[in-house]
């Protein structure tokens, strides 16, 4: 092995291990805090460990508790309310012979294309005086719409993908157009649905902006706890609640090419 | 004919569900947020005041956060080329599998949870000063907070790196390997392949990535607002201080309205380019 190869492993080895220093040093600085009973500057670790926090995250009247159970039951609603309208949707674009079929796509892709943040601000507003802010029906709303996009799109590819002789066949048998739907393309198109409903899922549960301004103060969830938390100083608890949205989020990420197949993929916007 | 037409129009009614939310949950709220950024609403009529009361308070904050949004943008196309290209072109199996396997850690993590973990990692006593001190980098006293337009920079650019990175992989998994081959053969540096040849072929996937990564931290108020809410800070935070401190929807429309002029321009950039690629004149 010569000099070079020698100093190309380890400047190799170095850089490799700066890259995971950014990337799990933050990761591991929050998973101290949540077992940081006591902790301040200037230790560099914490001075009590223990979970007292937990206990309290989890106290079954606690605000946390609720918070949670909040954000699992809008996410839910959403998935269901974004799936009604994109698998229609999704059939239509992928399908169907819609007249303007790419101005369609492009047109769900707009809300991506402009900052949110404004959009949101009038969305409170338009609903405050409807009497939405503050109720489920509201915040699922706004879930919804963000994402839209993501389940118009991935539900246009999955229809997209499915092999038209097989529903040919299905029709040469005798079977009608809603029978051929739901024995055939829903079935085939079911794990790229699968997948746009788990990404609404998540956008769901991790969505702040929207409920910080439509839910507040009635509707409390994760992201919100996280954020209260965090600006009382409270380290502990924004930790945890940080964990707790942590955890699906890489578990769909070490996932998603499980449920997004390649064909599907590359079926997307197209 | 006549089936063709149904089987269109059977399209459209599917398509309802969809474009009526679109309509109401997207379009009537944008097209109210630019109207009411024109708009007096205490004397009904139309004024151009609440720009200049959004130029006069903050703007400090409207340059601090072009100059964010684009630094992070840059550093983010930076770090995604590089990545991707190693993946691409790096020939030690070990080191590219291991990479491929780090790099997308952050990619679902939420904007809020991310501005959480920078908010403990960058402070003080948080284990990036830590590790410097440990280090010998610095001296213990030297520590500084890096909570200010530094730690935004840094979540954004940790936060969004992995999706463009994943969008230019993709892009580059799909070219023709034989020009790379070709330009390695003739004893061409990785580095040069890279920038020369690599690049140019996927540079609409890196364009598009890097605009939609551009809107995003336009949008982002929980990052602003966790690493640093004091002026200057960016307009999002001033949109929501307008609203929740005073209920004042003229001037944070105004606000929205120059953050959509600011994405304007970049997508007035990236299509100028665009027609140029084609050698259409501009």
């Amino acid at each position: 092995m010569s000099v070079s190869q020698v100093f190309g492993g380890v400047l190799r080895g170095l850089i490799l291990g700066l890259i995971a220093f950014a990337i799990f040093g933050p990761i591991a600085n929050m998973l101290l805090w949540t077992v940081a009973e006591v902790w301040y500057y200037p230790h560099k670790l914490p001075l009590e460990w223990g979970f007292s926090f937990w206990e309290r995250v989890f106290r079954p009247q606690g605000n946390a508790r609720l918070s949670l159970v909040n954000s699992i039951f809008i996410a839910l609603l959403t998935v269901v309310v974004s799936l009604a309208i994109a698998i229609p949707a999704g059939l239509a674009l992928g399908r169907g012979r819609l007249p303007f079929r790419s101005l369609f796509l492009l047109l769900f892709l707009l809300p991506q294309a402009f900052p949110s943040l404004a959009v949101h601000m009038n969305i409170a507003r338009i609903f405050y005086s409807l009497g939405l802010n503050g109720t489920y029906a509201g915040v699922v709303l706004v879930h919804t719409i963000q994402g839209l996009v993501f389940s118009v799109w991935i539900s246009t590819a999955a229809f997209a993908a499915v092999d038209r002789e097989l529903e040919e066949a299905a029709r040469n048998m005798g079977a009608g157009p809603f029978r051929v739907f739901q024995t055939v393309t829903l079935p085939l198109a079911l794990p790229g649905i699968l997948a746009s409903a788990i990404f609404v899922f998540l956008i769901s549960l991790d969505e702040f902006t929207g409920t910080y301004f439509v839910g507040v103060p009635d509707i409390t969830t994760l992201p919100l706890l996280l954020f209260t938390a965090s600006m009382e100083g409270n380290y502990q608890i924004a930790s945890i609640t940080a964990l707790i949205l942590l955890i699906p989020s890489i578990a769909f990420m070490l996932a998603v090419e499980k449920f997004l197949k390649a064909e599907v993929l590359a079926k997307v916007g197209t | 004919m006549k089936t063709v037409d149904r089987q269109g129009l059977a399209a459209i009614v599917l398509m309802m569900p969809a474009l009526v939310t679109l309509c109401v949950l997207f379009l009537y709220p944008l097209g109210y947020s630019l109207l009411w950024a024109f708009r007096n609403e205490e004397q009904d009529t139309w004024t151009l005041a609440n720009f200049a009361k959004s130029f006069d308070f903050y703007s400090t904050d409207i340059i601090f956060t072009v100059l964010i949004v684009t630094v992070s943008t840059v550093l983010i196309g930076v770090c995604s080329i590089l990545i991707a290209g190693y993946l691409a072109l790096g020939e030690n199996r070990v080191a590219v599998l291991i990479l491929r396997w780090l790099y997308r850690w952050p990619l679902f993590i939420p904007f809020i949870v991310a501005g959480q973990l920078m908010r403990t990692f960058l402070a003080k006593n948080g284990m990036m000063n830590n590790i410097l001190v440990s280090g010998g980098v610095i001296e213990p006293l030297q520590a500084v907070s890096f909570l200010d337009w530094r730690g935004i920079v840094v979540t954004f650019v940790w936060k969004q790196t992995p999706f463009v990175t994943l969008l230019l992989a993709g892009a580059i998994a799909t070219l023709d390997r034989s020009t790379i081959e070709a330009a390695r053969n003739l004893g061409a540096r990785r580095f040069r392949v890279l920038l020369e040849i690599v690049v140019p072929q996927v540079s609409t996937t890196l364009m598009v990535g890097l605009i939609l990564s551009y809107v995003l931290m336009m949008s982002v108020l929980s990052v602003p607002l966790m690493i640093n809410a004091q002026s200057p800070t960016m307009i999002t935070v001033d949109m929501a201080w307008r609203i929740n401190s005073y209920g004042d929807y003229e001037v944070a429309n105004a606000l929205g309205f120059i953050s959509y002029a600011m994405t304007a321009v970049v997508a007035w950039i990236y299509l100028r380019q665009g027609i140029r690629q084609d050698g259409s004149p501009t």
